[in-house]
């Protein structure tokens, strides 16, 4: 494994760590409103400020960590396999299942999911606890994401399908299942990595914005789609410590990308 | 020679003060929409929007000037209410002409109030007249003169009119011919509207010189605040309405003189538990809400003060009532604006069986108190106003939880499925006579948000809240209907079925440049004078510094 | 061959007329459909509640609907949009030039700055430029879309190049990992090996394997970018179709979803069926 590999596997770790230990790290609650510092500057009490409402910022980007970089990468998984089996399956199968494969994930594209959301949101009781609400969140976009990835899969399957070794695997009589799982489904994995690593800053800001259908955390849970949400006013660029969680999930995803580039690239 | 020279010198002065005051002439005003006007119609309004269309371009016959709340004629010379409200008599300005040049007289004022008053038309302007069942009489007395019969009296008659626009009966270009100070020149869907001055505009400036002194107004439609902020900095809008609290301390810190507060508005923010008796919530939760002395402490352990400074930045203050101070003529000003007082809230909530174990309220049957809250999703300052409640009512052991939800499915859950257990929303004021809250205060009506469409009245004071409603909508006389209103606020501020938490300010933004504004707590707020505002250059601003 | 292209159109339209009747089944159950915010004006009497209500009940009856609207739809009339009070057909068609305007510079943009990070990306293989070109997608992807229009608003910058960032990473992700993958096959080594320059392996040999991936690549933009503009348009308040679909939706305006639904789904269904059969064609020319 080569030494970049090494560091983005360590921070990654690190930043995991941290906000593991956020009820020890943090200086004080995420919900805790400290009424008489509404909206401070970064100071020794409060490495990041407060918010609007007087609470420590740099305690809510611990607990908010939590949430999204274990919910964001899990339903990005989902999504990922999901883009895979169905993908994957359609091109090696090929003929009339992948026509109506890609046909209906050519009309899950189309639909306007946000009514199924919405939808969900209704059947959910309203007292739901705040991480109910987001895990069910996460795990409807990663049900919901995989459509975009799996039409590229399936042209990539496609071309698998024809290639020599997978023609040699079947012509000694290699099991079609077989074929699927152990030669076309791990040479998916360059597409299948982007889905991944893509997905999870677009399923991070995505349940930001679902707060505008009731959906995502629910106050005073914080989560680093509501945290970057700061940065979106006109006067945020007065602010730079605003920006920090943005800075984080930069460094994140891209720790992702390079934990996840599959092998060394050829020199 | 001295002579000479005193009149050169006066004839210099004549001259630098006609240019000065031609010089308020012209220009264009820009300001922003924060939706699509639905309709031109002037009588079909009922959208922000195309109320401002119809503000800067219909004539009406009576106008509420939006700084002293007095009423002023207009179209109308004077006006005369009688048979308690049934009946009011116009007479009319005479030699007036419509943006067309069409004339105007009573023919017009007859049409304009015969289709209001046709019963296929369901609309907010109309609606309000509809005191009873039956036809309206309209009589064209003269040409100047037209006489109107309601079939019942109608609470605060005179006063509605400032809403209606008069149309002409003649003109070929129907609701395109206007009586008000501009008329719609141009318009792109989604984008703007443009507003040409009315060369026919009946109105004069004190020295005798034609209104407006604008030449246009420029409506942008711009959904997103952050944007309409960018462009009134840059100088491309004049005037922004309902400005941000937030955008407010930001234009105070650049300029201070663009940021006005004119004060606290009529509007309130408040928070109502559903006492539906059918709502499909659980038995032992309709018990608390339907408790008096719950309801009082909750309102008694929120800190009003609190979200005033830290969410409103100061720009808000503690509700009294259903109405606002603002209101000065129907504000009840023997009451006085709830205290938090959490200690006061226990000893109630004691009183009426509750008990703190442990942190945690519990009721007699050993239920914890924990409820949710809905309110509309995307406002932040609803959102920060609930996440302050939760941890206002924390400290007295009740847990709340926070549920923002689309408007239409908040909507639907407090008219339609009442599956909600208490709502957080705010109410836009637009009328100082309380009686255009017929269908809130009404137990039978629709908008009586609580508990709706009640066959009969629930309670002993909604039964009483009732009588009063209906007492001081069948008088025109003003000081008993005051009378009558005073005591519904003060049944309203004893039984709490709106917690009333704050009045938010008028904030408006209004660029330098713009002279003659005077802001006010009334929409509109910023330019309800338009036919006398007129603009300055940014030399002239920065000479006169 | 006319048969063929006969049938190839003919299921491309009924899927789009699938797609807005699905999209309509979704609007309707949905809830807040059938209830309107003019019913909470005080100043409406009971009478005009209650009437509009009815005219909601009304519009909200799906069969009746499906009924009226492919009656009107052989007419060309696409129904009337009660949220914005004007015909369908009228704000779609005032509406669409606007989008595909910026939709078709922001991919051409898009397509253009992505492939200007990937293909040194990978012919250079340099892990500096790499960490470099992956930092850069990974902020554009972390940078909230509204953040990305306000900017570009302040610097009085097309919108359409806020939507190309928007679709950079997503183009960048997919094709590196493609190519990169495609530099790994046996033929391509055996051509390294044997001293063939770099941009002409990357030509003769990387691109035509990686095509028809990145045909399908091709496709899915398209529907990334519409689906980017819904947000680009309403933060920047350009009046495209992306904010009329934003503000339909907020509205439960049935009439004017289920046209926007079935145009995305036209345009989507056509742009996959196209670039399947010429990745098709191509993979068949190559054997």
């Amino acid at each position: 494994m080569n030494t970049g590999r090494w560091i983005a596997i360590c921070l990654l770790g690190l930043v995991l760590t941290a906000s593991l230990l956020a009820n020890f790290i943090a200086p004080a609650s995420y919900a805790e409103q400290f009424r008489d510092l509404p909206g401070a500057s970064p100071s020794a009490r409060h490495w990041l400020g407060t918010d609007d409402l007087g609470r420590d910022r740099f305690s809510r980007l611990l607990y908010g960590t939590r949430i999204s970089l274990l919910l964001a990468p899990a339903a990005a998984l989902v999504s990922t396999l999901l883009a895979g089996v169905i993908g994957g399956l359609a091109g090696y199968l090929g003929g009339g299942f992948e026509g109506t494969a890609m046909w209906v994930t050519d009309l899950f594209l189309s639909l306007p999911w946000l009514f199924l959301l919405v939808a969900v949101r209704a059947m959910l009781p309203l007292n739901v606890s705040p991480l109910a609400s987001v895990i069910i969140t996460f795990a409807l976009l990663g049900i919901l994401g995989w459509a975009a990835a799996a039409r590229v899969v399936c042209a990539g399957s496609r071309t698998l399908r024809n290639s020599d070794f997978v023609l040699q695997a079947r012509a000694s009589g290699v099991s079609g299942p077989r074929v699927f799982a152990v030669h076309i489904f791990p040479n998916l994995a360059p597409v299948l990595l982007a889905q991944f690593w893509i997905s999870i800053p677009v399923f991070i800001l995505t349940e930001a914005n679902l707060g505008v259908l009731g959906l995502g955390v629910a106050e005073p849970l914080p989560s680093w789609g509501s945290l970057l949400r700061e940065i979106e006013g006109y006067s945020a660029a007065s602010q730079p410590w605003l920006f920090v969680p943005l800075l984080l999930l930069v460094a994140v995803v891209t720790c992702f990308q390079v934990a996840l580039s599959s092998k060394e690239l050829p020199s | 020679m001295k002579k000479s020279i005193l009149h050169a010198l006066v004839l210099c002065g004549l001259l630098f003060a006609s240019c000065t005051a031609w010089s308020q002439y012209g220009g264009e005003l820009r300001f922003c929409v924060r939706a699509e006007p639905k309709t031109f119609d002037p009588l079909l309004v009922d959208d922000d929007p195309s109320d401002t269309v119809r503000y800067l371009t219909a004539g009406v016959l009576v106008r509420t000037n939006r700084v002293t709340q007095q009423l002023e004629p207009q179209l109308a010379l004077s006006w005369k209410v009688s048979e308690n409200g049934q009946r009011i008599t116009f007479k009319l300005r005479r030699d007036l002409y419509f943006s067309d040049g069409s004339p105007f007289s009573a023919t017009d004022v007859a049409y304009t109030v015969r289709r209001l008053m046709d019963p296929n038309l369901h609309s907010s302007t109309a609606d309000p007249f509809r005191s009873g069942p039956g036809d309206v009489d309209v009589r064209i007395l003269a040409s100047d003169r037209v006489a109107i019969r309601f079939p019942a009296p109608v609470a605060g008659l005179d006063r509605l009119f400032d809403q209606v626009p008069i149309m002409s009966s003649t003109s070929p270009k129907k609701e395109m011919a206007v009586l008000g100070p501009f008329n719609i020149a141009d318009y792109k869907p989604g984008e703007y509207v443009l507003l040409k001055r009315n060369p026919n505009y009946w109105k004069h400036d004190a020295a005798g010189r034609r209104l407006p002194y604008l030449d246009s107004v420029r409506i942008e439609v711009e959904q997103n605040r952050d944007l309409e902020m960018l462009h009134f900095v840059r100088g491309e809008v004049d005037l922004i309405n309902s400005l941000d609290p937030e955008y407010f301390s930001r234009l105070s810190s650049q300029a201070e003189s663009t940021a006005h507060d004119a004060g606290v508005s009529l509007d309130p923010e408040m928070m109502w538990l559903n006492q539906v008796p059918t709502a499909p919530i659980p038995a032992y939760k309709k018990a608390w809400f339907a408790s008096t002395m719950f309801r009082q402490a909750l309102s008694k352990a929120i800190n009003r003060e609190d979200m005033a400074r830290i969410v409103f930045r100061g720009h808000a203050h503690p509700a009294f009532g259903p109405i606002s101070p603002a209101n000065t003529f129907w504000f009840n000003s023997k009451l006085k604006a709830q205290a938090y007082d959490p200690q006061s809230a226990i000893r109630e909530l004691a009183q009426d069986g509750f008990k703190l174990q442990d942190g945690t309220l519990k009721d007699r049957g050993g239920n914890a108190v924990e409820f949710s809250v809905i309110t509309n999703a995307g406002n932040k300052y609803r959102a920060a106003m609930a996440a302050m409640m939760q941890q206002d009512l924390a400290k007295i052991g009740i847990r709340l939880n926070i549920v923002t939800l689309d408007f239409p499915s908040l909507m639907e859950r407090i008219s339609r499925t009442f599956d909600y257990e208490a709502c957080l929303l705010g109410l836009v004021n637009t009328e100082l006579d309380p009686n255009v809250q017929m269908n809130v205060w009404l137990s039978s009506a629709a908008d009586h948000q609580w508990n709706p469409q009640q066959k009969n009245p629930a309670t002993a004071w909604e039964s009483e809240i009732d009588r009063l409603i209906r007492a001081q909508a069948s008088t025109s006389d003003v000081r008993k209907r005051k009378q009558y209103f005073d005591r519904v606020q003060e049944i309203v501020r004893e039984q709490n079925p709106f917690i009333y938490l704050l009045n938010k300010d008028a904030l408006s933004g209004i660029a330098s440049t713009v002279r003659n504004a005077q802001p006010s707590v009334l929409r509109p707020q910023t330019y309800w004078n338009i036919d006398e505002l007129y603009l300055q250059s940014h030399a002239d601003v920065a000479r006169s510094r | 061959m006319v048969q063929r292209l006969i049938k190839h159109i003919a299921t491309i339209l009924l899927t789009a007329v699938l797609g807005g009747m699905l999209g309509a089944t979704l609007v309707r159950f949905s809830p807040g459909a059938g209830v309107d915010e003019r019913e909470f004006d005080p100043r409406l009497s009971a009478e005009s509640v209650a009437a509009l209500r009815q005219q909601l009940r009304t519009e909200n009856n799906l069969p009746n609907f499906y009924r009226h609207y492919f009656a009107g739809l052989l007419h060309g009339d696409l129904g009337f949009s009660r949220t914005l009070n004007r015909p369908a057909a009228q704000l779609i068609a005032t509406r669409f030039p606007v989008t595909l305007r910026q939709v078709s510079i922001g991919l051409l943009v898009g397509w253009t700055i992505a492939m200007l990070l990937v293909v040194p990306a990978v012919m250079l293989h340099s892990w500096q430029f790499n960490l470099l070109a992956g930092g850069l997608t990974s902020t554009l992807l972390a940078v909230p879309a509204a953040v990305l229009a306000l900017m570009f608003v302040f610097l009085r910058a097309p919108p359409s190049l806020a939507l190309a960032l928007v679709v950079v990473p997503k183009i960048f992700g997919y094709s590196r990992n493609v190519m990169l993958r495609s530099y790994e096959l046996p033929h391509v080594l055996a051509a390294r090996c044997k001293g063939l320059g770099e941009v002409r392996v990357f030509l003769w040999h990387v691109l035509p394997v990686s095509a028809p991936q990145m045909l399908a690549l091709v496709a899915i933009s398209v529907t990334l970018a519409i689906g980017a503009a819904i947000p680009v348009e309403a933060l920047c308040d350009l009046p495209g179709i992306g904010q009329l679909a934003w503000q339909a939706a907020l509205g439960r305006d049935l009439v004017l979803l289920v046209n926007l639904t079935t145009l995305v789904t036209l345009i989507t269904v056509t742009i996959n069926s196209a670039s399947d059969l010429l990745g098709r064609s191509m993979w068949r020319g190559a054997a």
